[in-house]
């Protein structure tokens, strides 16, 4: 793998990647908010990005995957419970839970 | 009168930029910034380029589109299919900026939303959707604005500061890091009231892996196409029917 490769292989990513946004707002300059179309494509992408963080959950591609898969739902159940009792800051505590819960694991059994 | 009223206009416009950056500081900022530190160090445990590696977080400003291109150059495949992958797994900006523009006031939806939409990233994106609702349209554009530019600016030294600090971090640090971006994203569905878009992320949630394990490159579109037309009409029938 020479840098020449991998720079090509980033202009060409980063060019790639910005088109799909661009094309986002060239499609969206007829879309009005209230519209039938607006709301199904935002289930669209709601369901998109759900897949993508339940694949990073499931099927993670890093070190993740050394946890057990039911160890991780366990975590990621006691980080939903927490945001329930959390209130304002329930995001930051929750955050916060699940990353010292995966990292005492992996501390402690791997 | 006029020359007040425009000041009032800037005034408030301003204060919402600030808002915007603000609210990056805190988990937002956290969360892009592990990512990008996890990022990092994987990258130099695979000798890529320390300023390509660091460089892709500001151009592509896209971590599974990173991680997809990282992979697939290591493993020796051809520059087409390269590009085509991290081509498919972007295609879910298409539909976040198609739902982000339609909200901003009508006069702010001009040229200069090209250059804004590079900013566009899952962060970005599930705040604005949350928070919106809530501001005047007018102020919407300064505020994803403040916000978007503060975590992009973390991107690039957080890149670069995971790809040396990849033997430093210990082990089970690498895992916390790994874990706080899909808990992030998690966390902000638990947020949603929208029956219909509740569905939809169940629906997501379900096919993402089902998806994957039958074609990894085509699985975020199958699921997201799906999952999000039965939620869309399922949920419409639904509401018919009971109402």
């Amino acid at each position: 793998m020479s840098v020449t490769t991998s720079l090509l292989a980033l202009v060409l990513c980063g060019l790639a990647t910005y088109a799909c946004r661009a094309l986002g707002v060239l499609l969206s300059s007829r879309v009005s908010q209230s519209s039938a179309i607006f709301q199904w494509v935002s289930c669209v992408t709601y369901a998109m990005i759900a897949a993508l963080t339940s694949r990073m959950i499931f099927l993670p591609s890093g070190v993740l995957a050394n946890v057990p898969v039911w160890m991780r739902l366990v975590i990621c159940g006691i980080a939903i419970v927490t945001m329930h009792f959390g209130r304002r800051n329930g995001m930051v505590l929750s955050l916060t839970v699940g990353v010292l819960l995966v990292c005492t694991y992996a501390y402690g059994f791997l | 009168m006029a020359t007040q009223m425009r000041f009032a206009h800037v005034f408030h416009r301003r204060r919402a930029l600030w808002r915007g950056a603000r609210d990056a500081f805190g988990s937002p900022m956290l969360v892009l910034l592990a990512g990008m530190i996890a990022y990092g160090s994987v990258a130099h445990q695979h000798g890529f380029n320390v300023w390509i590696t660091s460089l892709g977080s500001v151009f592509i400003f896209a971590l599974p589109g990173q991680v997809v291109m990282q992979e697939m150059v290591i493993a020796g495949a051809p520059m087409i299919s390269v590009v085509l992958a991290v081509l498919l797994t972007a295609s879910r900006f298409v539909t976040m900026s198609i739902t982000l523009m339609p909200q901003f006031q009508r006069r702010d939806r001009g040229p200069a939303l090209y250059l804004w939409v590079h900013l566009v990233a899952m962060t970005s994106w599930a705040v604005s959707m949350r928070n919106f609702p809530s501001l005047p349209p007018r102020d919407r554009l300064p505020y994803f604005a403040g916000f978007a530019t503060a975590v992009w600016l973390v991107s690039f030294p957080g890149t670069f500061a995971g790809y040396w600090l990849s033997e430093e971090v210990p082990n089970w640090m690498g895992y916390g890091l790994a874990l706080i971006n899909p808990l992030f994203f998690l966390m902000s569905f638990v947020e949603l009231r929208a029956k219909m878009t509740l569905m939809a992320v169940l629906l997501g949630l379900v096919l993402g892996p089902v998806t994957y394990l039958w074609d990894p490159t085509s699985s975020l579109l199958v699921s997201g196409f799906l999952g999000g037309t039965i939620a869309y009409f399922g949920v419409k029938r639904w509401e018919r029917r009971f109402s």
